[in-house]
């Protein structure tokens, strides 16, 4: 039973990181409506930044937030630049940009910091906590934490901010939005910015579990991927529930299904994704799509 | 490098493709042919011998590592072939193709190590597995529009390389598989490396062929059609569910090939050669020789198997540096690809002209390129 719950409070700590993601995926979703496929690697970018920072004799938190700050400036930049000019454009279009951008953030952070193994600190004391008898670490419980406070900064921002109020119209109609005064192309810029910060968070947690390297965020974004479509990729609440939901199975899956074990783990999210989108492609809570002929 | 271009030419013609609208005021070309008129076939036919015999005609000209990278070109050219009849003609896009490749390579190693048979057959083997398998993907992934087609095949490339790696008793586990290559018969007077090009050009060309009629004929209108405007093709009559499902399975049936090729081509299969990287490079080999086009697969071709030959020895990064920029580039600067940029160019040689259509109205002398005619070909109704 012990081993069962932590077993179950890791995944919830993992699928707070993946709900991170997930959550940077949504919001660009919801405002731009592209699927990021580059948010991971522009994580694992700014997770680098952190890593050369704090290599090179700064104190972790000042890394840190040298990181989140080029995150968001980053992320800002890379939508005026890159994503402005084919705004609007079929599917295709914005999913190969994204791939571009993908590919491209991934060979430069090789380029810069090479393609080893990196150790990467963790923000938390490691150790365990003793709840009702079960020792949990303290880590997944920080995680945990985390996640549930930037739910509640985000929830603060986008309800009771008269900028948060400004970035949601801009997203749901921009034509309108424009018509009352909002500089709706700031405002995306703003949500690429938050999305990149977000990603950049999922980074720096993701980090000390496994090694740093180019291709760290490469399954988080998968299992942030399964998280946002489980959860419906326009709601920012099911990005969350949906992304625990896939931390959980994949934790219960790798420990007690023997077939799936530890390099299996991987197909989970994978299955998810395949299932929930054929059954309900508009995920657990989000709005169906509708097209007016 | 006479060859590449002129396949990319002759096999253009006549597609439609709704990026590449002919431009008003161009200077008067050398050349003005009328479209389907005996003229334009027989050129068109002596130039597609001309490709063909100077393809053959390579391997006897260049050395033995010259000759393996040009095989792999082909085995990429036919991969990319099929991912462009998918993603190029009907819109549908996949990013797990290198999964149906994986499957073709190991259904080629899997027969000829374990069940011992001959190495052409393994060829319409891997064929038949991957059209099933494809069919049968693209049936379900025919309730996923755009993105989430995207997310489901990216899921397919990713769960590929573990896959591989746990039916170890099948697939030979992380170490791979050694595959004997196909020797040179005795009464070939070549060698293998060469016997090995026109191994794979003789199941390339007929591939070729192949596609070039399938987009010039019914299904190719139809998938355009579906492409540019899905609920005006399906009020038109395009039946959707088949059209797209089908072009799934043929697509999936040319990476399966490809894969089979590739196997014979290198001797060896292991999981590792089958990532994620695999399938973005596909993608990247079709949109940078250019969507929608069935030239653009061999120059794509010619552009993944090369670009990393010389960029690797600057930097091991550099590769996805370049791949990442030019895709990026590609997509702002010239959306056909680099077949659309030849494409321009003949056009400034070469005028096809459409003849005015018999006992109908006259069309006050517009010429009409085969590339600006509406999304539908023919289908669209005079208005």
């Amino acid at each position: 039973m012990e081993r069962f719950l932590q077993v179950v409070v890791d995944g919830i700590a993992d699928g707070s990181i993946y709900g991170a993601l997930a959550l940077a995926l949504v919001l660009i979703f919801r405002s731009t409506g592209i699927v990021n496929f580059a948010q991971g690697e522009m994580a694992m970018f700014a997770t680098f930044v952190a890593w050369g920072l704090h290599d090179g004799g700064r104190p972790l938190w000042l890394a840190l937030v040298a990181a989140f700050a080029f995150a968001f400036l980053g992320g800002m930049a890379i939508e005026r630049l890159l994503i402005r000019p084919v705004e609007g454009a079929g599917t295709l279009t914005l999913v190969i940009v994204t791939l571009g951008l993908f590919i491209l953030v991934n060979a430069a952070a090789g380029w810069i910091w090479g393609f080893t193994n990196r150790g990467f600190p963790s923000i938390f004391p490691s150790g365990v906590a003793r709840l009702g008898g079960v020792e949990l670490s303290v880590e997944s419980l920080g995680i945990i934490a985390v996640l549930l406070a930037v739910v509640a900064l985000l929830g603060l921002l986008f309800q009771r901010t008269k900028l948060g109020l400004a970035m949601r119209a801009a997203a749901l109609n921009p034509d309108s939005s424009r018509l009352v005064g909002i500089r709706v192309g700031r405002m995306l810029m703003l949500g690429w910015g938050l999305a990149a910060l977000l990603g950049a968070l999922a980074g720096v947690l993701v980090a000390p579990r496994l090694f740093l390297d180019v291709n760290l965020m490469g399954g988080v974004l998968v299992y942030a991927f399964a998280g946002a479509a489980l959860g419906g990729f326009d709601s920012p609440l099911g990005a969350v529930v949906g992304s625990w939901i896939i931390g959980v199975t994949e934790n219960l899956a790798g420990t007690y299904v023997g077939a799936v074990g530890a390099d299996l783990k991987v197909l989970v999210p994978l299955a998810v994704i395949f299932v929930v989108l054929l059954v309900r492609p508009s995920g657990l809570f989000g709005s169906p799509e509708v097209t007016r002929v | 490098m006479s060859l590449p271009r002129k396949v990319a030419r002759d096999q253009d013609q006549g597609i439609p493709e709704g990026d590449q609208v002919g431009r008003d005021g161009r200077a008067r070309p050398f050349l003005r042919i009328d479209a389907g008129s005996r003229r334009h076939r027989t050129l068109r036919g002596l130039a597609l011998l001309a490709a063909v015999l100077i393809a053959a005609g390579i391997p006897f000209n260049s050395d033995r590592v010259v000759n393996g990278q040009l095989t792999l070109v082909l085995v990429y050219a036919v991969a990319a072939l099929g991912l462009n009849l998918l993603v190029g003609y009907s819109g549908q896009i996949s990013l797990g193709h290198g999964a149906f490749f994986a499957i073709g390579a190991y259904t080629a190693a899997i027969l000829i190590v374990r069940a011992h048979v001959p190495y052409p057959l393994t060829v319409p083997a891997a064929a038949l597995l991957t059209f099933a398998l494809g069919f049968a993907f693209g049936v379900p992934a025919l309730r996923l529009r755009g993105l989430y087609l995207a997310l489901v095949t990216l899921a397919l490339a990713i769960a590929t390389t573990p896959l591989i790696k746990r039916f170890e008793g099948l697939t030979g586990g992380v170490q791979g598989m050694s595959v004997p290559q196909p020797t040179v018969p005795g009464w070939l007077p070549v060698d293998p490396d060469q016997f090995l090009y026109l191994l794979v050009l003789s199941v390339a060309v007929p591939m070729f062929l192949l596609a070039a009629n399938l987009t010039r004929g019914g299904l190719g209108r139809a998938l355009v059609s579906i492409r540019d405007n899905e609920r005006a093709a399906t009020t038109m009559g395009v039946d959707r569910a088949r059209v797209k499902s089908r072009v799934f399975a043929w697509s999936a049936a040319y990476a399966g090939v490809a894969g089979a090729l590739f196997t014979l081509t290198l001797g060896f299969v292991a999981p590792e050669s089958f990532n994620l990287a695999l399938s973005f490079t596909f993608l990247a080999a079709i949109v940078i020789g250019g969507l929608g086009t069935v030239g653009g697969a061999l120059l794509g071709a010619l552009f993944i198997e090369f670009v990393p030959q010389y960029a690797e020895r600057v930097n091991q990064a550099l590769t996805g540096v370049i791949y990442g920029a030019t895709l990026i580039a590609v997509i702002y600067l010239m959306p056909g690809g680099i077949a659309g940029l030849l494409r321009s160019v003949r056009r400034r040689l070469v005028e096809v002209a459409e003849p005015p259509p018999a006992g109908g109205e006259p069309t006050g002398g517009a010429v009409l390129e085969a590339g600006a005619t509406s999304p539908g070909g023919g289908r669209r109704p005079a208005v």
